[in-house]
């Protein structure tokens, strides 16, 4: 049998969302972003938003998600998407507007305008990348940092008596009235991934129908940081990041 | 709305003046002597009649933030503060610049530094004037000195601000915001619709159609030719604004042999000094710049080659007089003088540090 003879359009199993740009990504092998990446591009074009999608980039790794998703994008300052959100979502009522933030933007600097976007009820979806430590800036302690976990500002490993406990950003925002979907996911295995995609999916449907704020918290490796290969570090995540962050819904009304 | 001559405070008359406008939104934080803007805009409820939205945010950084995805969005939107909240903006005004946005941002300046007081100053001159947050940048500023300029002004700064694509300030004091006056309102104009908005602004963000490339906001550049050729686009503005945007009042200049330079609330006492002293045969007149960027270079060197001297008075320790004495490259014996920690000098204060600086102008 000729090669030839499988290569046809009937036989695709897969193919590469059409959204996801061409432009070679930046990020390290392993790193969970292109995989969450890719289901935003997948879902903005199943659910046919694509002219009406608007993306809120933050600092650090993801701040070049707009060279990788063919959509309109705003850089906000470090910490600020949700507020931007806001903004957008309340001038442009129509759009789908979501923010995409890591945990020193979400769960640090930008603590403030998290809590009181999602308090407001702002119709928009964030994306909450976790991977318990700064990426872009060299692998720094982050607010979600693990108890005894070394990074380069706490090279002996985390000590709750000098840097606090890790901070679950996502039980907090269920408890908000403007909230109405909170789910905690990954992407380690093909299974988590279909579930992150659904629970993204939701949030997308739940900002375009008007229902409150939705936040998709996906625990993330971070192998370069963390100093391990990427299996290495998906058993580690596995091990550790799941216990302190523990995967499923924390709330749901829209059900 | 057709146009009304209303008795207002200063701070409402930008509330009003923003709705008529055709103001897309407003952001703002709550801080004294500023606060009848968002209070006004709340209870004018202009969502209900124009659709402009009108948000009280958490802070002042999250609501310039706001103005700057308004502005990424090609609407019309503003945010107003006093001085240690202006402070707090500055980072976003930056980014606002930087990604070559129209954004209006209202200072109603207080006594600083620090929490400072809630007192009327003009201390926050260099901050506004000479970039104010990080980075190559400037702000179109402009100083009102009346009531009916601050509701003037958010015309002028907002059409401003799109013809050059950058952000302008409307820097007042406590006085001109809180005090009343007759003001005559424009006629209500509509908010731009989506057609126009796509048409004036090609660029800004509205949900990507199959028709057009990705706008994308940013002012994250690595490559750093790229960025410094950005920078270089920039200056060019800069400089376009300077030929052709300087403003400012003179009043009874032609015969002048001395010169107040004053902006805002102080140059209206200025005045009120020029014609007691003109009737004891003094010949004074005023400078009044209306834009504090682009500084009134031009004019200020024409009056300084006619005049024996300059007496720059400010609600502050000597900040405009650094642009006076650059524009007349110091040609005359110029001087400052100014109050401060909120105090407004009265007219007998002014003409009397007038005469110990010029005491041969009394022969």
């Amino acid at each position: 049998m000729n090669i030839n003879d499988i290569i046809k359009p009937e036989n695709r199993v897969y193919t590469k969302p059409k959204l996801l740009l061409d432009n070679h990504m930046h990020y390290c092998p392993g790193c969970s972003h292109g995989v969450v990446h890719k289901l935003i591009a997948e879902i903005i074009e199943e659910m046919g938003l694509e002219d009406k999608a608007i993306g809120i980039a933050p600092v650090g790794c993801a701040v070049f998600a707009y060279n990788y998703v063919d959509i309109d994008w705003i850089e906000a300052a470090h910490g600020r998407a949700p507020a931007v959100a806001t903004a957008v979502k309340r001038l442009n009522p129509e759009n789908l507007v979501f923010t995409y933030q890591g945990d020193g933007d979400l769960a640090a600097i930008g603590t403030c305008e998290t809590i009181h976007a999602a308090n407001r009820g702002e119709n928009i979806a964030i994306i909450f990348i976790n991977n318990g430590i700064y990426g872009m800036t060299g692998g720094q302690m982050a607010p979600t940092t693990l108890e005894g976990m070394k990074t380069s500002t706490t090279p002996y490993g985390r000590r709750i008596d000098l840097n606090g406990y890790p901070l679950a950003m996502a039980p907090l925002l269920a408890q908000l009235d403007g909230t109405c979907y909170v789910t905690r996911q990954a992407v380690h295995t093909p299974a988590a991934v279909r579930k992150t995609k659904a629970a993204i999916r939701q949030a997308f449907a739940n900002s375009m129908n008007g229902l409150g704020t939705s936040m998709v918290e996906v625990v993330s490796t971070c192998n370069s940081g963390w100093k391990m290969t990427p299996v290495q570090a998906n058993n580690w995540m596995e091990e550790n990041m799941f216990k302190k962050y523990p995967l499923g819904d924390i709330k749901n009304t829209v059900k | 709305m057709n146009e009304e001559v209303k008795l207002m405070k200063g701070n409402e008359a930008i509330a009003h003046a923003a709705i008529r406008y055709g103001a897309d939104g407003y952001f703002g934080y709550p801080i004294t002597p500023q606060s009848e803007i968002l209070e006004t805009l709340e209870a004018e409820m202009p969502w209900e009649t124009t659709g402009m939205v009108v948000l009280q945010a958490e802070s002042e950084v999250a609501a310039i933030n706001m103005v700057y995805a308004g502005a990424a969005c090609g609407k019309a939107v503003m945010t107003s503060s006093s001085s240690p909240g202006v402070s707090l903006k500055q980072e976003g005004i930056s980014f606002i610049a930087a990604s070559e946005l129209p954004a209006l941002i209202v200072n109603v300046m207080r006594g600083g530094p620090g929490l400072g007081t809630i007192h009327p100053s003009q201390a926050d001159y260099f901050q506004a004037t000479k970039g104010g947050g990080h980075g190559d940048y400037h702000l179109i500023v402009l100083a009102p000195s009346s009531v009916q300029e601050m509701a003037d002004f958010v015309t002028l700064g907002f059409d401003l601000a799109f013809k050059y694509r950058t952000p302008a300030m409307i820097l007042a004091d406590g006085i001109v915001g809180q005090m009343m006056e007759k003001v005559v309102l424009p006629p209500a104009r509509p908010r731009r619709t989506a057609e126009q908005l796509a048409k004036q602004c090609p660029w800004a963000i509205t949900g990507k159609p199959a028709s057009r490339k990705q706008n994308i906001i940013t002012s994250l550049e690595l490559d750093t030719s790229v960025m410094e050729e950005n920078n270089n686009r920039f200056q060019r503005t800069y400089r376009l604004i300077e030929q052709n945007e300087a403003r400012c009042e003179e009043y009874m200049t032609e015969d002048a042999e001395y010169l107040f330079v004053a902006f805002g609330s102080i140059a209206r006492i200025c005045k009120k000094v020029i014609e007691e002293m003109r009737q004891q045969g003094i010949k004074v007149g005023l400078l009044r710049p209306i834009t504090l960027w682009p500084f009134p270079v031009e004019a200020v060197e024409r009056v300084s080659q006619q005049v024996k001297g300059m007496l720059v008075v400010e609600l502050n320790a000597g900040q405009m007089i650094e642009d006076v004495k650059l524009a007349s490259q110091c040609r005359i014996p110029t001087y400052h003088f100014g109050r401060l920690g909120g105090i407004v000098p009265n007219p007998q204060e002014v003409a009397d540090a007038f005469i110990k600086f010029f005491p041969d102008s009394k022969q």
